[in-house]
C-alpha cells in the first residue's frame, strides 16, 4: 500500500499520460515470453532500458509505477532495482548524457583531462545539466574501453582515444543534431532487445 | 607468431555472418558434439584442463559435472557477457567479432548440460552488443543449428540475450542470477552453488564468454589436443586485454607458454612502452589482482623468467607474485603515480560495492578517504598502516569476493610500494600541487 500512495501523489503532480506504443507494448510482451511461466519479472531491467528511452530518458515514479503494472509486480521492487544499477537514472537527464570513464587506464591516460576540459567547455561539474537540457555530463567507472583509453559513453554510443580536439567536435555536432536523430531512434528497443 | 585458435579467423572478411563462418568451417565443431553423448562432449573438456577464463580460473569441466542432473527442474546455462573488471575488453571485442563463435560453443555446451534455455547476460553498456548476438542467433536458427530438433537430433535450445545495467557487482556468478530473476544484484550466501540452486533455483552453471566460445576448438582439436597448448596447469590459449603505456594496446591470444616480458616488448603483442619510457608497474590480470613493480613482474623472485601462465604469475603467493586472473594487463610507465592509482581503484571499488556486507561497504569507502588524502597531501604516516589493516578486515569475510579484490590492490601498493606512501605523507607541498598523479621528476 505503499507503493499505491507515493502512485497516487505522483499522478497528482504529473499529468503526463504514461504508457508505451502499441508497437513498443507488443516489443515488451515478446520480451516477457523470453522467460519462464510465472517468472515475468526477470524482464524488469530490460523492460526500465525501454521505458527510460521511450518515456522521458529517465525513470520518473510514474514511469517506474507503470513498469510496476505491466509486470504485475510491486512498485517497491521496481525502485529497489532502479536505484541499484548505475544506467539507470531516477533525475531527469539532458539529451546526450556524456560518460567519461574515470577508472585505472583511462585515468592512467587521460580520462581526467577530458573530464576537466568537458566541464570547463559546457561550464557544468560531472553530475550536472546544461541549462538548454542538452548535456548531462557524468564520470563514471570503467567502461571497459582499456585498449582505447581515453572513452567515453554517448547514450549508447562509444567514443574512444579521446582528445580535446575530438571531443570538442562531438559536441558540435551533437549540437547541430539536436532535432535530426528522433527518427533514427525510432527503432532503438528493436535495435537493442 | 604464436599459435590462435580462438581468433584464428578473425581478420576474415564478414566472418560475424553465419554464410562466411560456416564456410570457415564454423558450426563443424556443434555437429561433431552432436555425434557424442553429452557426457562425452563434457569429458573433452575435462581432459582439456581448460581453466574458467572470467577470473577465478576454476576447471570448466570439473564445474560442469557438479550440475545436479538427478533434479527434476530444468537446467539453464547463463554466458557471463558482463565484462566490467578494470583492464578487461577480451569478451565483448570476441562477440564483435566473433559472435557465431560464441553462439557455436554455447549450442555445445547446453548440449552437453542437458540444457535448453540458455541466457546471455550481456553488460548494460554493451548494447550496441546485443543486437550483433540476436542476429547470429536468428542465423543459427534459421539455419537449424539452434531451436527445436537442432540438425534433426531431437536435442532444443532457446538462447536468450538479457541485459545488465551497469553494476560490476553482476559479474559474479550469484549476483548475476539474482539480476536475471529482475532483482537488485546482490551475491547470494554460497552454498548452495549454482550447480544445485542457480537461476529460479535450478540447477545453473555460469562461465564467462571466452570459457564457451573455447570449448569449439576443445570439441575440435579434442581435449587432449588442447591441453597439449600451453604450459602445466595453463593448457590452451588465453585472450589478454593489454592497456596502459604501451605501444599497442589491444586483445592478444596468447599460447600460454610466453614469458611476460615477450609479451610486454615484442611487436606481436605490446610492442614494448610508449615513447620508450622504463616501466614501472604491472597489473596483470585485471584490477582486483595485486600490482606489482618492474622487477617484480618480469622475473619471479627466484630470478626465473615470468610466464603468462596461472602458475607462473601465482608463483611466490602474494609476497612476490600476482594472478593471471580475467588477463586485463595494465602497464605503468614511470611517471605513474601509485597512489592516485591505488586511490583510484578504491573508489571504484566503493562505487560497486553492493553493501551487503558491512566490511565491504563500509572499509571500500574508509580505504578511499584514507586514499584520497594520502593523494593530496593530507595523509599522516599512520594511515599506511591503517590502509593495510583495514584491507586484512574486509579480506575473507565478505559474502563474495568483490571484497578480496577491493583489499588486494591497496595492501600490494603498499607491500611494494611502500616509499612513494612515505613520500606523499613528507611532502605534502609538492604532492598537492602535481596534477593528475605524475610524480616521477619529483621522486627521482
Amino acid at each position: 500500500m505503499h507503493g499505491f500512495k507515493i502512485h497516487h501523489v505522483l499522478h497528482k503532480k504529473d499529468n503526463t499520460k504514461v504508457e508505451f506504443s502499441p508497437e513498443i507494448l507488443s516489443k515488451v510482451q515478446q520480451i516477457i515470453k523470453r522467460y519462464p511461466e510465472g517468472r515475468h519479472k526477470s524482464a524488469l531491467l530490460p523492460i526500465l532500458h525501454i521505458a527510460q528511452e521511450e518515456l522521458g530518458g529517465w525513470l520518473s515514479p510514474a514511469v517506474m509505477d507503470y513498469v510496476a503494472s505491466l509486470l504485475s509486480i510491486q512498485p517497491i521492487e521496481v525502485y529497489e532495482v532502479a536505484t541499484f544499477y548505475t544506467q539507470f537514472y531516477t533525475q531527469p537527464v539532458g539529451k546526450y548524457v556524456l560518460e567519461i570513464c574515470q577508472t585505472a587506464t583511462c585515468a592512467a591516460c587521460g580520462g581526467e583531462d577530458i573530464m576537466e576540459h568537458l566541464e570547463n567547455k559546457l561550464g557544468i561539474k560531472a553530475g550536472e545539466t546544461t541549462t538548454d537540457g542538452l548535456f548531462t555530463l557524468k564520470g563514471v567507472e570503467c567502461l571497459g574501453g582499456c585498449g582505447y583509453a581515453p572513452v567515453m559513453q554517448v547514450n549508447t554510443e562509444f567514443h574512444e582515444h579521446l582528445t580535446t580536439e575530438k571531443v570538442d567536435a562531438l559536441l558540435e555536432e551533437l549540437k547541430n543534431n539536436k532535432n535530426a536523430d528522433k527518427a533514427k531512434e525510432s527503432k532503438w528497443a528493436e535495435k537493442f532487445f | 607468431m604464436g599459435r590462435k585458435i580462438l581468433l584464428e579467423n578473425i581478420d576474415k572478411e564478414g566472418i560475424e555472418r553465419f554464410d562466411v563462418y560456416r564456410k570457415h568451417g564454423g558450426y563443424t565443431a556443434l555437429e561433431k558434439a552432436l555425434k557424442l553423448t553429452p557426457d562425452e562432449v563434457t569429458e573433452e573438456v575435462k581432459k582439456s584442463g581448460m581453466r574458467g577464463r572470467g577470473g577465478a580460473g576454476f576447471p570448466t569441466g570439473m564445474k560442469w559435472s557438479f550440475l545436479d542432473k538427478k533434479s527434476n527442474n530444468p537446467r539453464y546455462l547463463i554466458c557471463n557477457a558482463d565484462e566490467s573488471e578494470p583492464g578487461t575488453f577480451k569478451d565483448r571485442y570476441l562477440i564483435e567479432k566473433l559472435p557465431h563463435l560464441l553462439v557455436e560453443g554455447l549450442i555445445i555446451s547446453s548440449y552437453a548440460l542437458g540444457v535448453n534455455t540458455c541466457y546471455i547476460y550481456v553488460r548494460g553498456e554493451f548494447k550496441y552488443l546485443i543486437g550483433i548476438l540476436n542476429k547470429a542467433i536468428c542465423e543459427a536458427n534459421a539455419n537449424k543449428f539452434l531451436g527445436k530438433n537442432i540438425l534433426n537430433t531431437g536435442y532444443s535450445l532457446d538462447i536468450h540475450v538479457h541485459s545488465g545495467a551497469g553494476a560490476y557487482i553482476c559479474g559474479e556468478e550469484t549476483a548475476q542470477i539474482e539480476s536475471l530473476e529482475g532483482k537488485r544484484g546482490n551475491p547470494r550466501i554460497k552454498p548452495p552453488f549454482p550447480a544445485l540452486k542457480g537461476l529460479y533455483d535450478c540447477p545453473t552453471v555460469v562461465n564467462n564468454v571466452e570459457t564457451l566460445a573455447a570449448v569449439v576448438p576443445i570439441i575440435s582439436m579434442g581435449g587432449e589436443e588442447y591441453a597439449k597448448i600451453g604450459t602445466g596447469r595453463s593448457t590452451g590459449t588465453k585472450l589478454i586485454s593489454a592497456s596502459g603505456h604501451i605501444n599497442r594496446p589491444g586483445v592478444y591470444e596468447i599460447e600460454m607458454n610466453i614469458s611476460v616480458e615477450e609479451f610486454l616488448m615484442s611487436d606481436e603483442y605490446c610492442g614494448g612502452m610508449k615513447n620508450g619510457k622504463p616501466l614501472k608497474a604491472v597489473i596483470a590480470g585485471g584490477s582486483s589482482v595485486p600490482i606489482l613493480p618492474a622487477h617484480l613482474i618480469l622475473k619471479t623472485a627466484n630470478g626465473e623468467n615470468r610466464m603468462m601462465t596461472y602458475e607462473s604469475l601465482a608463483d611466490g603467493g602474494f609476497a612476490t607474485g600476482t594472478m593471471l586472473g580475467s588477463g586485463g594487463f595494465i602497464a605503468y610507465d614511470e611517471d605513474s603515480c601509485i597512489v592516485r592509482n591505488t586511490w583510484n581503484l578504491t573508489r571504484f571499488y566503493h562505487h560497486e560495492s553492493c553493501g551487503q556486507c558491512s566490511p565491504c561497504r563500509e572499509g571500500t569507502g574508509w580505504m578511499e578517504r584514507v586514499l584520497h588524502r594520502l593523494e593530496n597531501g593530507e595523509g599522516r604516516m599512520h594511515d599506511i598502516d591503517l590502509l593495510t589493516n583495514i584491507s586484512k578486515n574486509i579480506e575473507g569475510n565478505t559474502i563474495c569476493p568483490l571484497g578480496d579484490a577491493a583489499a588486494w590492490p591497496v595492501a600490494s601498493a603498499i607491500r611494494h610500494f611502500r616509499d612513494e606512501f612515505e613520500f606523499h605523507v613528507k611532502n605534502p607541498g609538492i604532492v598537492k600541487n602535481i596534477k593528475h598523479g605524475s610524480l616521477k621528476k619529483y621522486t627521482v
